[in-house]
């Protein structure tokens, strides 16, 4: 498990304990069905509804911003309505990219290729990837 | 009992419990900001005095304050990678100020500061602005190439750079207004459905109380899930911010 657990461990002298400890939560993690020690019950679930609630507002609030600069620019510029006719479909399109690259996995990251190569070297090893995003 | 009919939104009124105020602004000490104070004191309390024996095999209460501070430090690590620990102090209190929030609000009678969207609005700026200003540090002018979508041919960058600085000025918009939505709208809806349970009888009421009940399950759920959300999209728009395609 954990580095500073190790660490205890070696200098506790109640091992006994301990080790009845680990084999009575091994034993509980069997029964239950769950593997990973790290993951918390239903992380699958949480990540997916996470996910959900995301993702309804990125659309609208690419949207919002748009019209607002629009507005803004025709403000001061009186170019009514012609700015905000411009912004309004930029942001438009913007939300939708937006929910693009959330539902594509690429985070929020702008720009799409670059991500993919790195989403998926992340995905297959973390550290590997590591040393190579500062160089890039 | 005179006044029953109350509004469901009567819940998101500030009201000034200490009248201060500095020239013509008035900074008057709000139920809202009482609310805040005593998350930030319930925190302390909740890890400090969790933290306080901090044996090897944890109680239950340790036990919770280390799996808060465990939950945050791996997504810290997942997302944004080893590098991300030294902003732990600042995720991990945003997280544990949103959720101690959102939980509070979860008590009859007390007041939900995350339903207000100047709070929310202002933990998204801060997020934003931060961010913004880490990727500069980091990087300098090389920064701007963020904007610059690759794989894209000089002719559409006219098109595609403004739609990028749409698409990342809508990052505070949107991390301020989900939060604030979210409670808001899980709030009034509870109240709404507790206002039938009274107005139905005693025999109407049953199917709108196992409603409310059933939604207050789900208002917890989403009082932790929209913490996590806030949290896990700050540690994104970090890892953007630090390592630039």
């Amino acid at each position: 498990m954990r580095s500073y657990y190790s660490d205890h461990m070696t200098n506790d002298n109640e091992i006994d304990p301990l080790n009845s400890l680990a084999t009575r939560l091994s034993h509980a993690r069997e029964s239950s069905g769950s593997e990973a020690p790290g993951a918390t019950v239903g992380s699958g679930v949480r990540q997916g509804l996470g996910f959900a609630m995301r993702i309804g507002v990125e659309l609208v609030s690419a949207l919002i911003v748009g019209v607002l600069i629009g507005l803004a620019i025709d403000y001061w510029l009186g170019t009514n309505p012609w700015c905000l006719l411009v912004f309004f479909v930029l942001g438009s399109i913007a939300g939708i990219f937006n929910v693009y690259r959330t539902a594509a996995g690429l985070s929020q990251t702008v720009g799409y290729r670059a991500n993919l190569k790195n989403y998926s070297n992340r995905s297959v090893s973390r550290e590997e990837t590591e040393g190579n995003k500062d160089s890039g | 009992m005179a006044e029953s009919a109350q509004s469901p939104l009567a819940q998101f009124e500030i009201k000034e419990l200490m009248p201060i105020s500095v020239g013509e602004t008035s900074i008057a000490f709000t139920n809202s900001a009482a609310f805040m104070a005593l998350s930030v004191l319930l925190i302390t309390l909740f890890l400090v005095l969790g933290m306080r024996k901090s044996s090897l095999v944890p109680g239950r209460w340790q036990s919770m304050a280390e799996i808060s501070y465990e939950f945050v430090a791996n997504l810290l690590v997942e997302t944004v990678g080893n590098e991300g620990r030294k902003y732990f102090p600042f995720v991990f209190s945003l997280f544990m100020f949103i959720l101690f929030g959102n939980m509070l609000g979860m008590i009859p009678y007390s007041f939900t500061f995350t339903s207000h969207i100047i709070v929310t609005f202002t933990m998204a700026i801060v997020v934003f602005l931060g961010v913004t200003i880490l990727g500069f540090v980091r990087h300098g002018w090389h920064f701007f190439s963020f904007f610059v979508p690759p794989g894209v041919s000089v002719v559409l960058w006219p098109l595609m750079i403004p739609i990028e600085i749409i698409s990342y000025l809508s990052r505070p918009v949107s991390l301020g207004v989900r939060l604030f939505a979210n409670l808001t709208a899980g709030h009034t809806m509870l109240k709404v459905f507790a206002g039938f349970v009274v107005s139905m009888g005693v025999i109407g009421g049953i199917l709108p109380l196992a409603f409310v009940v059933a939604l207050t399950g789900l208002e917890l759920l989403i009082a932790f899930l929209q913490a996590y959300v806030f949290t896990i999209l700050t540690c994104f728009y970090i890892n953007d911010a630090i390592h630039l395609h």
